[in-house]
């Protein structure tokens, strides 16, 4: 299945701001944070097609994915 | 002569020059405050916000002299966060921090400064906010904020500014303002990113707060802060406050502002409507 992958802030440094790509059916956004090497703690907002989603979310065919970091600095 | 006919005469068109005000205020044995609002409710702005015009009408700047803010944190956020309250005019703040400058601080902080290393934060706040504008009243509380003083602290604000720099006591400062149907203007940074929402009476801002293990900090504590993101982020806070506290314009209600300036992007997220806000 297709997942459009969209990567925000330092995530994106070294990587890609999107890709869309083929996945195996069944695979949840935590599949691709450690596929990326993005460290679980470090992410944030997890968004499913513009909807929030836990990162153990069952990802469809055609799902976009966004990751945003966790900023938590004053 | 009397305050009024004072103000009548002193007035040129409908401004007050500050030298009057501050004439006005020994003659009359009156606080400098108080002087503000008697000159606004007889529809005359202080000069000093003659720039403020048309943005902010008279009739506005006397609703932001009776406002009051809580400001939580006086660090990198918090001192921006101080200083533009401070010139809007709103007339009441209030300035929440344990903490005193450190030499770490000094990239970015904009009230601290090398002779200031050691002193309390919301001390040198409250000095900053008497030096710019002496009619603002300013309550500074050298302390860490926490669910146990949180209503304390919070009760009779008419809007809160997030300005902590830990993920888990703003959950708690959420919880607060959800609580006490306070409105919250979040803000966070780390790098060269950073956030801002709005969490009006009804809404739930906690979902947008942490990440899937609740961490305590974010990215930050890799990145570090340089001088410009706290500038902009707490920049774009302070003007949803004027916002709230007017009742004016769009706020960032049910939505996030995720700012790149690395990439200078502005991201909008939308987030989830808070139950109380379905159906309506």
């Amino acid at each position: 299945m297709e997942i459009t992958v969209k990567l925000f802030a330092m995530f994106r440094v070294g990587r890609f701001a999107a890709t869309t790509k083929k996945y195996q059916p069944g695979i949840s956004p935590v599949d691709i944070t450690t596929e990326l090497n993005i460290p679980e703690k470090e992410v944030g907002i997890v968004l499913v097609n513009g909807r929030h989603a836990r990162l153990d979310h069952r990802l469809l065919d055609g799902d976009i994915l966004s990751l945003f970091p966790l900023v938590g600095g004053g | 002569m009397g305050l009024h006919d004072f103000i009548t005469a002193a007035a040129t068109a409908d401004l007050f020059p500050w030298a009057a005000q501050a004439a006005a205020s020994e003659r009359f044995g009156l606080t400098l405050g108080q002087v503000e609002e008697a000159l606004l409710t007889r529809g005359i702005m202080p000069a000093r916000y003659q720039r403020n015009r048309q943005t902010i009408t008279v009739e506005k700047q006397l609703r932001l002299f009776r406002s009051r803010a809580v400001i939580i944190g006086s660090g990198g956020l918090g001192g921006y966060l101080v200083e533009e309250l401070a010139r809007l005019g709103v007339g009441n703040l209030v300035v929440v921090d344990p903490d005193i400058f450190e030499e770490h601080n000094l990239n970015r902080q904009l009230l601290s400064s090398p002779a200031l290393l050691g002193s309390p934060k919301v001390e040198v706040a409250a000095a900053r906010i008497a030096e710019i504008n002496p009619a603002v009243t300013v309550t500074p509380l050298r302390a860490a904020f926490s669910r146990d003083n949180g209503p304390g602290i919070l009760t009779g604000a008419d809007v809160v500014m997030d300005g902590l720099d830990s993920i888990a006591t703003r959950l708690e400062l959420a919880q607060c303002c959800r609580e006490l149907s306070i409105p919250l203007v979040h803000g966070a940074i780390g790098g060269w990113y950073g956030q801002v929402a709005s969490q009006l009476p009804g809404d739930d801002l906690s979902p947008c707060l942490f990440g899937a293990w609740a961490e305590q900090k974010g990215v930050e504590t890799r990145l570090g802060n340089p001088s410009f993101t706290p500038a902009v982020v707490a920049s774009l806070q302070v003007a949803e406050a004027c916002k709230i506290l007017l009742g004016e314009g769009e706020s960032l209600r049910s939505r996030m502002i995720y700012v790149n300036l690395l990439d200078m992007e502005f991201n909008e997220l939308l987030l989830e409507p808070a139950p109380a806000v379905v159906g309506e």
